[in-house]
């Protein structure tokens, strides 16, 4: 239990790295191919990345206080 | 978001007044539209929301007035509306008090009292009454007195002496004093019947004394007048004897003409007669009043027997009274006969005077005219001359009209005498007849009284005779009822004296069976105390057996805790130890039949079976870093879990310091709860050996730093609960030990 900590945020961190690459790479195709090389498809890029990474974080770190509900089906 | 509305609503104006071509007035008059919108629209509300806020304290305050109770919730609720409501509608009316069943209570009890107090005073009016009737009847009855007891003898009293009007006098008394008996005595006693009978016996004694006393006195009283009554009549008789014969005599002597020496003779007879007579008539007179006299002691005697009052002696008072009235009667006829008699022979006394007085006159006359001529003349006839003849003749002649004449005369004087004679014989005769009525009458009254008395008595008699046959008849009942009671009494007595036997025998028979049993039991006891301690000294012989047999055990599951033991020592710093399954195996082949070894024995957890348990030192030591973990998490729970909390968290866990180790308090209060003051109580605790404690405190961690703690809690609770099942055992096999050691 003491590792998960370590765990989730190794996870986080990689998670979030990679869809901050991912939001650059694909601002920077947005921006190259529609947006006339602006720079605020990037920004926008990396902030959606940003803000995907840091939502999946919280998720991963939320997840045992989550609570699931289950539809009883009536026998 | 307003701006941006505003924004769209220009826009959207511009473009449609673009379309007419004005640029700038449009954005003007947009701008005055909305302001002078605005500006009636907040007129409207305003008016609007006073309209509202009116209407909702009018409607408030009608239907205060109508439900008091929701006027008095908004009173309570809302703080000056009850001043309101006071102006508008004026006070609230006051709630009803339910107070009347406590006020029917006293009611009732004055009214029982009342009714007692009504019914006392009627009791005392009526005994007030009845009072009042006594005092006028007989001796005064006892005043109404307050106890129950006294009232009750009143009111029989008064109820005896106003049923008993009829009755005598000499029962009221009588009832008084058996009320005052009763008030000294709680019963009145009977007088015994022997004493009553010996009373009667008495007065019937008495009675009978009186009665043959008086029976004497009036049978010799009536004997002696009787006897002197004869007497006194043979008197009269005698008398009326010599009357008659007196009065024969003298007519005789004055109508027969007899020669004067018989004349004499006859004379001499006749004053013989008389004396006789006299004598005669004294001796009836004296006889008379000596019977008399008796009679009228006799008439004492029978006033004396009747004021005795003896009722046996009633009838020959009676015939004492029928003599005396039948002697009287007879004495008084005879009296009056006499009386009579006694009168003709006057009658003819004087006429027989009348006729010597005549003979004188005319022997004096005829002397006179011829003197020489005696009495005897009838032998005279030669001796005679012519001339004394004729004067003789001329002298009768001369005597005859003389004699006419005085007869004349005599006749009219004898007229009027007899006239006068008459009346004075009517006069007597009435005279007479009155006395004779009223002695007749008299006569009469006394037989009437007689007849009367005598009815009277029969009467009596008839009474006593039927009063007897009803008290022999009451006497008969009163026998039976006697009898009833006696019978009544007899069984009583009987099934009393055969309970009193029956309970008496079954007492002595419960008496003997216990005392049986007793000694039965005693003996039983012995014979018990016998054989217990024979069992005694078999069960010690067996249990030195079985004493040896379990210390042997005892010995061999000492060896195998000892083993045990010594596993859980081989614990490295950072790995488990071995697994104990061996040892417990050990333990539980050696302790087959110890039922508590065997249950401690599987009681430790499975893990530490299998796998094995941490040493304490391992887990003191991963206690840093989870308490390094836990700080940094502090803040993070089920509520605050982003992201942005755990940085938050973090920068807490560098800022924050607190204790390394803290002594934790006996009671832990809500502050203490805090995450960085429970770790540093544990670090502490941990420090000093108290895993358990640790424990304890690490798991008053809440939200993630719970979670984060939670593994190095689990493998603290087995390690402890190994080390409890194992200390148990030892303890469990030592005290075997040491008890089979200890064994006789």
């Amino acid at each position: 239990m003491a590792e998960e900590q370590g765990r989730k945020w190794d996870r986080c961190l990689a998670d979030s790295a990679v869809k901050l690459a991912t939001g650059l790479g694909v601002g920077i195709v947005f921006s190259v191919l529609f947006f006339k090389r602006r720079t605020w498809p990037v920004v926008f890029g990396l902030g959606v990345g940003l803000g995907m990474g840091y939502s999946n974080c919280q998720q991963d770190f939320r997840s045992p206080y989550l609570l699931h509900g289950h539809m009883v089906k009536e026998q | 978001m307003l701006r941006v509305c505003l924004k769209g609503a220009n826009s959207a104006a511009r473009k449609c007044l673009c379309g007419n071509g004005v640029p700038l007035h449009p954005l003007q008059q947009c701008r005055s539209y909305t302001s002078g919108g605005s500006g009636s629209s907040a007129g409207k509300i305003v008016a609007a929301s006073v309209l509202t806020m009116g209407g909702g304290v009018g409607g408030t305050i009608l239907y205060a007035n109508w439900d008091p109770k929701f006027r008095a919730n908004v009173e309570k609720s809302i703080p000056y509306s009850d001043q309101v409501f006071g102006l508008a509608l004026g006070p609230a009316a006051p709630p009803p008090v339910i107070n009347k069943p406590r006020k029917v209570e006293p009611v009732q009890i004055s009214s029982m009292s009342e009714v007692w107090k009504d019914s006392k005073q009627p009791k005392a009016k009526e005994v007030q009454r009845k009072a009042e009737q006594p005092d006028a009847e007989g001796p005064p009855a006892p005043a109404p007195q307050e106890t129950l007891e006294g009232e009750a003898c009143v009111f029989v009293a008064m109820i005896l002496s106003a049923e008993q009007n009829v009755l005598s006098v000499f029962c009221i008394p009588l009832a008084a004093a058996k009320c005052t008996e009763c008030e000294h005595e709680p019963a009145v006693k009977e007088r015994p019947e022997g004493e009553v009978a010996a009373r009667l016996a008495e007065q019937d004694k008495a009675e009978q004394d009186l009665l043959t006393s008086l029976s004497s006195n009036l049978e010799d009283a009536l004997g002696s007048t009787a006897k002197v009554t004869l007497q006194a009549i043979g008197a009269q008789e005698a008398a009326l004897q010599a009357i008659a014969q007196h009065t024969r005599q003298l007519r005789e002597a004055m109508e027969a003409e007899a020669p004067p020496d018989k004349k004499s003779t006859q004379w001499r007879v006749l004053e013989d007669a008389l004396s006789e007579r006299s004598r005669s008539v004294d001796e009836a007179g004296a006889a008379v009043l000596k019977a008399k006299a008796e009679l009228d002691k006799l008439r004492g005697v029978i006033d004396g027997a009747k004021h005795l009052k003896i009722a046996a002696a009633r009838p020959s008072i009676l015939a004492a009274e029928e003599n005396l009235h039948s002697m009287v009667v007879d004495l008084d006829s005879v009296v009056t006969r006499v009386q009579t008699a006694q009168s003709e022979a006057k009658i003819v006394s004087q006429y027989s005077e009348l006729v010597n007085e005549a003979k004188a006159q005319f022997q004096k006359e005829l002397n006179s005219i011829t003197p020489e001529i005696q009495a005897n003349w009838k032998g005279l006839t030669g001796k005679l001359t012519q001339d004394d003849l004729n004067s003789l003749i001329a002298h009768a002649h001369r005597r005859i009209d003389q004699l006419n004449r005085e007869l004349a005369e005599q006749r009219v004087r004898e007229q009027i005498h007899i006239d006068s004679a008459l009346e004075q014989q009517k006069l007597e005769d009435k005279k007479a007849l009155e006395v004779a009525i009223s002695t007749a009458l008299e006569h009469n009254r006394e037989q009437m009284r007689l007849e009367q008395e005598k009815k009277v008595e029969e009467t009596r008699e008839v009474m006593e005779a039927e009063m007897r046959t009803q008290l022999r008849r009451q006497a008969a009942a009163h026998t039976d009822h006697l009898r009833d009671v006696l019978k009544v009494q007899e069984q009583e007595l009987r099934s009393e004296a055969e309970e009193i036997l029956n309970s008496s025998l079954m007492e002595k028979e419960t008496e003997y069976r216990r005392l049986t049993q007793d000694q039965l039991d005693s003996f039983t006891l012995d014979m018990n105390a016998a054989y217990a301690r024979l069992k005694g000294m078999e069960e010690a012989i067996d249990s030195h057996v079985i004493a040896e047999e379990e210390a042997r055990k005892a010995h061999q599951l000492w060896l195998s805790v000892e083993a045990l033991n010594y596993t859980l020592k081989t614990a490295a710093l950072n790995d488990p130890t071995e697994p104990l399954e061996g040892a417990v195996q050990a333990i539980k082949e050696s302790c087959a039949e110890d039922e508590f070894a065997q249950a401690l024995a599987t009681a430790l957890p499975s893990e530490s079976l299998s796998r094995g348990v941490y040493s304490e030192a391992s887990l003191r030591a991963r206690f840093y870093t989870i308490r390094q973990l836990a700080r940094r998490v502090a803040l993070i729970d089920e509520t605050r879990n982003s992201l942005y909390q755990y940085f938050l968290s973090y920068l807490q866990a560098m800022l924050l310091f607190e204790k390394a180790q803290e002594a934790p308090p006996a009671k832990l209060s809500a502050e203490d709860l805090d995450t960085f003051k429970l770790l540093s109580y544990a670090a502490y605790s941990l420090e000093h050996g108290d895993l358990e404690l640790a424990a304890k405190l690490v798991n008053q961690l809440k939200g993630e730093s719970r979670r984060v703690a939670q593994d190095w809690l689990k493998e603290a609770r087995l390690t402890l609960e190994t080390k409890q099942v194992v200390s148990l055992l030892s303890a469990y096999a030592n005290a075997v030990g040491l008890g089979t050691t200890m064994a006789p």
